[in-house]
């Protein structure tokens, strides 16, 4: 496994109007890593998912709370952490706990809520959450095309 | 960041033209806008959503009350002018195939 280049950490107040500010650092760091328009806007979409949940859900609404958000920064791949326990967390070490997501919820495609976590999944290549200690979630989206769960999409286009 | 919203009536429908971006902390913002213009039967109301420059759940979950509550008073929502991202996003969440959605004014 390739070891992490380079990695970034924000800490932001747990208030939706910080979302924004993830949102243009990401973007900043996906077109520095030469990510394609399209994938900068999915891996926006699916970062600030991620952060609104965490904004929406991790704290009551007098307390407040923070969320941190890391950036894994590899050759061939970025990696987003958002974590909601406040914590900092030791990026290697969580991502080694967390287990695979893979139950998707059934999507009621009229509720007017509750297609955040769908559209991370179908927005990132991997995505996994765990629940201790907060609510931590893990996406990564690759660069360039040769991933295995591409592998329908590039084939699907060169039959076409 | 800030979303702006216009809007312009005539006799047969509201038109609504949205400005910036729609996410958790501009929704709340749009869908108390929007949700009034919903009252009354039979409402034609068309978003204008070329402007918009970024979208996720939270507008989604904004048009989708919109979209219900004018189908309960036998209105209805046209959604026009979408850039591709945002196309793609009412794809993917298989909102394309419920909604009326169209990339160009609609008429």
């Amino acid at each position: 496994m390739k070891h992490v280049m380079d990695y970034i950490e924000m800490k932001i107040p747990a208030k939706p109007e910080y979302v924004g500010v993830i949102r243009l650092t990401i973007s900043g760091i996906a077109s520095t890593m030469g990510y394609t328009y399209e994938q900068i806007e999915d891996i926006k979409i699916a970062v600030s998912e991620a952060c609104t949940n965490a904004v929406q859900h991790a704290y009551p609404e007098e307390e407040g709370g923070e969320v941190i958000v890391g950036f894994g920064i590899y050759e061939d791949k970025l990696e987003t952490m958002v974590a909601d326990s406040g914590q900092s967390f030791n990026f290697l070490q969580k991502k080694a706990e967390l287990g695979p997501y893979t139950e998707s919820s059934t999507v009621d495609q009229l509720a007017e809520g509750g297609l955040g976590l769908y559209l991370i999944e179908t927005l990132m290549d991997e995505v996994r959450v765990s629940n201790t200690s907060g609510v931590s979630v893990f996406m990564v989206k690759y660069l360039g095309e040769e991933r295995e769960n591409h592998d329908k999409a590039t084939s699907d286009r060169e039959t076409n | 960041m800030k979303v702006n919203i216009e809007k312009h009536q005539n006799e047969k429908e509201i038109l609504v033209s949205i400005t910036g971006e729609i996410d958790a902390y501009t929704a709340p913002k749009l869908r108390e806008e929007l949700l009034p213009l919903t009252e009354g039967k039979n409402k034609v109301i068309t978003v204008n959503l070329k402007d918009v420059s970024y979208m996720d759940s939270t507008g989604l979950g904004v048009f989708v009350g919109l979209f219900k509550q004018l189908n309960k008073n036998d209105g209805e929502l046209k959604l026009v002018e979408l850039s591709g991202t945002l196309k793609r996003l009412f794809k993917i969440t298989g909102l394309s195939n419920i909604m009326n959605i169209t990339e160009d004014g609609g008429r």
